[in-house]
C-alpha cells in the first residue's frame, strides 16, 4: 500500500498553486486535508502525476461574514467549522450535519472544499450545500467564477470544476437559527457515510424556494421535487407515491441499493415530522 | 515474624506489557531491525480461478531497485508441497499446495509472483510490471453452487467435498416424526476474519554458511512454524529458529501457514539476505484467514412440554480453495457437529457435516472456532419452538438442561462433558435483571413503533486442547506446554513459557501462576514468550494458556521452591520441610520467623557454592512440562443474554444490554479475565451485525478496505457485563479452564435471538449473519407478505 510515484509541489500562495495547476492540466491533483485522496494513492486506484499540496495556503483558511452570506475557505477543517460561533449562529444546519461526519481525527483533518471537491454521494457537505443553495467559488489563473451548487455536482465523484481551478471557497446565505430544518441521516455506524439521508431546508428570507436533498443513493446528491412541494403541501399519499418513484428512478441506477427505498421513506416522513413546530 | 503477602492468583494485576505497548515502545515483527533487508510483495491473483498461461517478469526484474522476482516454479524449487490432511477425520481430501500458485490461482488474492526489492514502494511498482496471460476458469462463490455437480476444482480429489461425515446417536426418524413441534430452518453465516490490528508480518533471514534461518513473525505457534519451516525446506530442524516478538492481535489467524510466508523464508534463501514482508490491509482482507461460511440446515423436534425430543444439523461448510497447513480446515465443521445442543440432554441426534472447497480464501480456526455456529443454531431453533408451542423460552432451557454437577455427562454427539454448571450460569445471568420489567418495556416500546428484544444463547465449549485431538492428525502441532524457571543471583526469577501471548496477557496470567507457586511477589518473576528456541510448547489457540500454559509454569515454579528450600536447609542446617518461601523470604514453616532472604540463598547458590556441603550441585533452571494426555478438551459453559431494538422503519439495529455468565475455573487474573470475555464478545457482535467479507456468486471479492468492512466501535457496543462462575477443572493444580473464546461463543446467538424476539410480532424472523437493515427489511417485507391476513405492528 505504497502510493506510485509522483512530483510534490506545496506552493504558498494561490497563484503558485493556480500556476501549477495550468502547467500540469488533468495531471495534478489538489492535495487539501487528504482524507479520501491519501488512501486512495495508497492502494493505487488514484495515480496523480503531480500532487499540488495546498495546505500552506492561508487565504484558503477561514470564515469570513460576507454580509448576506458567510464564505468559507476551501482549507477550512470540519472541526473549525463545528468550533466556529458565526456557523453555530448563522448555519446551524451546517453545524449539525458537520457533527455526522466521521470521527474526530478525520474531522480535523478533512476540509469542507476537499469534500465538495471529492463529490462523494453519500458525504453530508455536499448534500447539505446542496440545501443551503451554496456557491461554488472556483478559481484559475484565468480567473475566478461561482458556480451554483445546483449546477456543480455533476455525476459520481465529478463536478463542474475545470481541470486548471482550483476550490477556492464556498458562499452560503446565511440561515437564522429559528428558521426550522432538518438533517436525518441512517448510517450502520456513528460516523459512517449514510446509507441514505434527508435535508429539509425550507424557504426564509435569504433562499426564497424551499430546498430538500436526498443523500447517499444515487450517484450525487439530489433534490426532490416531491419533498420541497410536500415542505408547503404536507407529505399527502400523492406526495409519498411522487417520492417514491422519484427514489426506485435513482437507485434502479444504484446496483443493490433497492433496499435503501423503505429507509429513504421513512426518514422522509421523519424528516417532515422534525418541521413541524 | 512476617505475614506471607496475598497470593498473585486472584489479583487484576496490570499486564506488564501494556505499558511498553501504549507508550509506542511496542517491539513487532516491523520493528525488527535487520540490516540488507528486503521487502518482499506479492503480485496476487485477480481471478477467483483462473489457469496461469504465461507469466512475463522482465520488466519488472529490469527495474532499478528490484532484487528478486520469483514465480511459483522459481520458489517450488525450494520446498516441498502440503496439504492440510487431519487424519482423525476418516476420509477427508485435501489438494496439495504450494507457497505460491504456478499453473493455476484458486482464489483472488492467492499469491502468484514474489518480488523483493531495496523498499516496499519499489517492490509494488514492480507489480505493476507483470504481465500474466491469464485463462479464466469458472469461479465457485456459494458450498450450493460447488457441490451442483459442475466444475471440480481439484481433480486429483474427484469431486469439491473435502469431507463428508455423520454423527448419530438414538432415533431421530422416530423424534422428528412424534413430536407436538418441529422447528426447521436454514442458517446462513458470512464469510469474516479476525482483523488484527497488526497484520501478518514476516522477517526470514537464512545464512548460507551455517544453513540456518531465523524467522521473526508474527504468529501464536513458534514451535510449529520451527518445524513446519525446517521440513517444508529441508533444513536441519536445531537449525532453525522462530521468534514472535510482541504480536499485535492473532484470533486464529496467526495460527497456520501461508504460503506467502513460507515464500518470504525461501526469498531470503535465494537472495542470502533478510526478507521482510509485511500485509497491507487491502491484501489482508484478500489472503488472511476467513472464518465461519456456513449454510447449515437446522430441525428441531419438541413434546408439548417443550422438551427437546431430537436434533438434525446438517452443514455445508464452505472453505475456500484449500483445507489450511498444517491443523487443516475442518474444525469449524466438526465442532458445529459437536457441540450444537450441547448444553442440553438430546435423546435423538444427527449431524452430518461437510467440507466444501471453492474459490475463496481458505478458513481456519478464527476464534471459538466452530462455537457459534452450533450456538446460533440451537439457540434460535429452540426460541422458535418455545414460541410455537407458547412456553417461556428460559423456561424450554431449564427443563432441557444437563444438570450441574454432573461429573461425566456423554453427550448427544458423543463427547464427554465434564463438570458442566449450565443451570448455575443462567441463574447468574438472570440475577439482578429484572424480566418483568423488560417485558413491559417492550410492550410500552411496541406502542412507539419500537421493536426491543431479548434473547439468551447458552453454549458449551471446548478448551485446553489435549493430546489425542493434534496427536491424531499427523500435524506437527503439540498440546504439551513447557516452562523454565530460573532464579537470577540476585533473587528474581526469570521464566520463559511455550505459550504465547498477542495481547490477551496470558504472561502476566503465566507469571501470577508461577510467583505464588515459587513464594515470590509478581513483580520479581519476568516472563518471557514466543522463541522456539526456548521450552517447546504448542502457542496460543483454543483458550489453552490458562489451562496447560499455567499448569507447565506451576510445576517448574514449585520444582523451583524444592530446590531453593533444598539449598537454603543445607545452608541454615534445617529440613526444607519446616520451612517455607513467601514473598521472597524463607521462614520458619511454624512460626513464620524470618531465616533468610531469598537473595541470600540465590547468591550463595549462584556464587559461593564453596559454601556449601561437599557434593551439593545447586540446580537453578528447572523446565517442567504438561500435557492433558487423554482428553481430547476441557468442556465449560457459559450463557448470553443480549437486548436490541430494532427500527422497523430503516431495519436498524441497536444493541442496547449485554450481559455474559461463564464459567472460567479459577479465576487467576479477574480484570484479564473480564476483558477477554469482553474482547470475546465484541467479536461476536461483529459477526451478528457487522462483519462480512462479500463475494459473488463467481467468488469475485468485493470487500477491500475497513470502510466496506465494518466492524463494530466502541459507539456501537454497549457496556458488557460480566459475571463468572469458577468451578475448578481437576486436571490441573489451579483449575483454569480457559475463557478466551467464551465471549465470541455465545454474543452472536443471543443478538439472533433478540433481534428475532423484537421481530416476532410482525411475524418476521432472520436466519442469516450479520444481521444488516438489508436483511431486516427484507425479512419484514416477507412477513407482510405471506402475513397480509395477520395483524402487524400494534399501535
Amino acid at each position: 500500500m505504497k502510493p506510485a510515484l509522483f512530483t510534490y509541489h506545496r506552493p504558498g500562495t494561490l497563484p503558485d498553486a493556480l500556476a501549477l495547476m495550468a502547467e500540469h492540466r488533468g495531471g495534478a491533483r489538489v492535495l487539501a486535508g487528504g482524507q479520501s485522496l491519501m488512501p486512495l494513492m495508497a492502494m493505487r486506484m488514484t495515480r496523480p502525476e503531480q500532487l499540488v499540496d495546498i495546505n500552506r495556503i492561508d487565504e484558503l483558511k477561514g470564515i469570513r461574514d460576507t454580509g448576506d452570506t458567510l464564505t468559507i475557505g476551501a482549507l477550512t477543517r470540519y472541526s473549525e467549522i463545528l468550533r466556529a460561533p458565526l456557523i453555530a449562529d448563522s448555519l446551524p444546519l451546517l453545524s449539525e450535519a458537520i457533527r455526522h461526519v466521521a470521527h474526530h481525527a478525520i474531522r480535523n483533518r478533512g476540509t469542507i472544499g476537499g469534500s465538495l471537491a471529492l463529490a462523494d454521494p453519500s458525504a453530508e457537505t455536499p448534500a447539505t450545500c446542496l440545501a443551503l443553495c451554496a456557491r461554488i467559488v472556483a478559481r484559475s489563473s484565468a480567473g475566478e467564477r461561482e458556480i451554483s451548487v445546483d449546477a456543480f455536482f455533476e455525476g459520481l465523484m465529478s463536478t463542474a470544476l475545470a481541470e486548471d481551478e482550483i476550490l477556492v471557497a464556498v458562499r452560503i446565505p446565511k440561515r437564522p437559527a429559528k428558521v426550522p430544518h432538518a438533517f436525518l441521516e441512517f448510517a450502520r455506524r456513528k460516523g459512517d457515510y449514510a446509507q441514505a439521508g434527508i435535508i429539509l431546508a425550507p424557504s426564509h428570507g435569504g433562499v426564497a424556494e424551499n430546498r430538500a436533498v436526498v443523500f447517499g443513493i444515487g450517484s450525487t446528491a439530489r433534490r426532490s421535487a416531491a419533498l420541497e412541494g410536500a415542505m408547503t403541501n404536507g407529505l399527502s399519499a400523492e406526495a409519498k407515491a411522487a417520492l417514491q418513484q422519484e427514489v426506485t428512478a435513482i437507485i434502479d441506477d444504484d446496483e443493490g441499493a433497492a433496499y435503501k427505498l423503505p429507509i429513504v421513506m421513512t426518514l422522509a416522513e421523519r424528516a417532515m415530522g422534525r418541521l413541524k413546530p | 515474624m512476617t505475614t506471607a503477602p496475598a497470593p498473585a492468583v486472584g489479583q487484576s494485576l496490570a499486564r506488564p506489557r501494556a505499558k511498553r505497548l501504549v507508550t509506542g515502545r511496542g517491539r513487532y515483527t516491523g520493528d525488527i531491525a535487520a540490516k540488507r533487508a528486503l521487502q518482499v510483495a506479492f503480485f496476487r491473483s485477480p481471478h477467483p480461478h483462473a489457469r496461469i498461461k504465461s507469466i512475463d517478469v522482465s520488466a519488472a526484474r529490469a527495474l532499478k531497485g528490484v532484487v528478486l522476482v520469483a514465480t511459483g516454479a522459481d520458489v517450488a524449487k525450494h520446498c516441498k508441497g502440503f496439504a492440510g490432511i487431519h487424519r482423525l477425520f476418516k476420509g477427508m481430501k485435501a489438494a496439495e499446495q504450494w507457497p505460491l500458485a504456478f499453473d493455476r490461482a484458486c482464489w483472488q488474492g492467492e499469491p502468484v509472483v514474489a518480488v523483493a526489492a531495496e523498499t516496499r514502494a519499489i517492490a509494488e511498482d514492480a507489480l505493476d510490471l507483470i504481465e500474466v496471460d491469464w485463462e479464466p476458469l469458472e469461479g465457485l462463490g456459494t458450498p450450493e453452487k460447488a457441490i451442483a455437480g459442475g466444475t471440480v476444482l481439484h481433480e486429483s480429489l474427484g469431486d469439491n467435498i473435502g469431507y463428508d461425515g455423520t454423527t448419530a446417536s438414538g432415533d431421530v426418524e422416530a423424534a422428528l416424526a412424534g413430536a407436538a413441534v418441529v422447528i426447521e430452518d436454514t442458517f446462513r453465516f458470512g464469510r469474516h476474519t479476525g482483523v488484527c490490528l497488526e497484520p501478518r508480518s514476516i522477517l526470514a533471514a537464512y545464512d548460507p554458511s551455517d544453513d540456518s534461518l531465523v524467522v521473526h513473525e508474527s504468529h501464536q505457534c513458534p514451535a510449529q512454524q520451527q518445524a513446519i519451516f525446517a521440513d517444508l525446506m529441508g533444513l536441519p530442524e536445531h537449525r532453525v529458529r522462530v521468534v514472535c516478538p510482541d504480536v499485535g492481535g492473532a484470533f486464529g489467524i496467526k495460527q497456520q501457514l501461508y504460503g506467502d510466508e513460507l515464500a518470504t523464508c525461501i526469498v531470503s534463501k535465494m537472495t542470502g539476505r533478510p526478507a521482510i514482508f509485511i500485509a497491507d490491509r487491502v491484501e489482508s482482507f484478500a489472503s488472511d484467514i476467513h472464518a465461519r461460511e456456513h449454510v447449515v440446515k437446522g430441525q428441531m423436534a419438541f413434546a408439548p412440554d417443550g422438551r427437546i425430543l431430537g436434533l438434525t444439523v446438517d452443514d455445508l461448510f464452505a472453505v475456500g480453495a484449500y483445507s489450511n497447513y498444517p491443523r487443516s480446515s475442518i474444525g469449524e465443521a466438526s465442532h458445529v457437529a459437536a457441540l450444537t445442543g450441547g448444553p442440553y440432554r438430546i435423546p435423538a441426534y444427527r449431524a452430518r457435516v461437510r467440507m466444501i472447497y471453492q474459490n475463496k480464501p481458505p478458513v481456519g480456526h478464527y476464534r471459538a472456532v466452530g462455537h457459534p455456529i452450533a450456538c446460533a443454531v440451537a439457540e434460535q431453533l429452540l426460541d422458535r419452538g418455545a414460541r410455537a408451542l407458547g412456553l417461556d423460552p428460559i423456561a424450554v432451557r431449564r427443563i432441557n438442561q444437563v444438570p450441574d454437577g454432573t461429573a461425566s455427562h456423554k453427550s448427544h454427539s458423543g463427547f464427554m462433558l465434564n463438570g458442566l454448571t449450565v443451570e448455575a450460569c443462567l441463574g447468574k445471568l438472570l440475577a439482578g435483571f429484572d424480566m418483568a420489567a423488560f417485558r413491559r418495556e417492550q410492550q410500552d416500546a411496541r406502542k412507539r413503533g419500537l421493536l426491543l428484544g431479548l434473547g439468551i444463547a447458552n453454549f458449551v465449549e471446548f478448551t485446553g486442547t489435549g493430546a489425542p485431538y493434534y496427536g491424531e492428525s499427523g500435524a506437527p502441532v503439540t498440546a504439551q506446554e513447557s516452562c523454565l524457571a530460573r532464579l537470577e543471583p540476585s533473587g528474581h526469577v526469570r521464566c520463559l513459557t511455550g505459550t504465547t501471548d498477542q495481547g490477551q496477557g496470558t504472561d502476566t496470567a503465566v507469571g501470577q501462576a508461577i510467583a505464588d507457586a515459587i513464594g515470590v511477589s509478581f513483580d520479581d518473576v519476568e516472563v518471557i514468550s514466543g522463541d522456539s528456541a526456548g521450552p517447546v510448547g504448542g502457542g496460543a489457540w483454543a483458550s489453552r494458556g490458562a489451562s496447560s500454559g499455567i499448569e507447565a509454569a506451576v510445576r517448574a515454579g514449585r520444582a523451583l521452591r524444592d530446590e531453593i528450600l533444598r539449598l537454603a536447609g543445607l545452608i541454615l542446617q534445617r529440613k526444607p520441610e519446616q520451612m517455607m518461601l513467601a514473598g521472597g523470604l524463607l521462614c520458619d514453616a511454624a512460626s513464620g520467623a524470618e531465616l533468610i532472604t531469598l537473595r541470600e540463598v540465590a547468591t550463595i547458590a549462584h556464587y559461593r557454592q564453596h559454601l556449601l556441603p561437599p557434593g551439593t550441585q545447586p540446580e537453578l533452571s528447572m523446565t517442567r512440562s504438561f500435557v492433558p494426555q487423554s482428553q481430547s478438551f476441557i468442556t465449560t459453559n457459559g450463557v448470553q443474554l443480549s437486548v436490541v431494538s430494532v427500527d422497523p422503519g430503516l431495519g436498524d439495529v441497536r444493541l442496547l444490554r449485554h450481559r455474559v455468565a461463564h464459567d472460567s475455573g479459577t479465576v487467576i487474573n479477574p480484570m484479564l479475565l473480564d476483558e477477554q470475555i469482553r474482547g470475546g464478545v465484541v467479536q461476536g457482535l461483529g459477526a451478528a451485525l457487522f462483519e462480512e467479507i462479500h463475494y459473488s456468486e463467481d467468488a469475485v471479492l468485493g470487500t477491500g478496505s475497513l470502510m466496506d468492512y465494518l466492524l463494530p466501535l466502541a459507539t456501537e457496543i454497549p457496556d458488557i457485563e460480566v459475571a463468572h462462575l469458577a468451578t475448578p477443572d481437576p486436571g490441573t493444580s489451579i483449575g483454569a479452564k480457559g475463557a478466551g473464546e467464551a465471549g465470541t461463543a455465545g454474543a452472536a446467538a443471543a443478538v439472533l435471538n433478540a433481534v428475532n424476539d423484537a421481530l416476532a410480532p410482525m411475524g418476521a424472523h432472520i436466519s442469516t449473519l450479520p444481521i444488516t437493515p438489508e436483511r431486516v427489511l427484507a425479512a419484514i417485507a416477507a412477513a407482510s407478505s405471506s402475513h397480509d391476513t395477520k395483524p402487524g405492528l400494534q399501535g
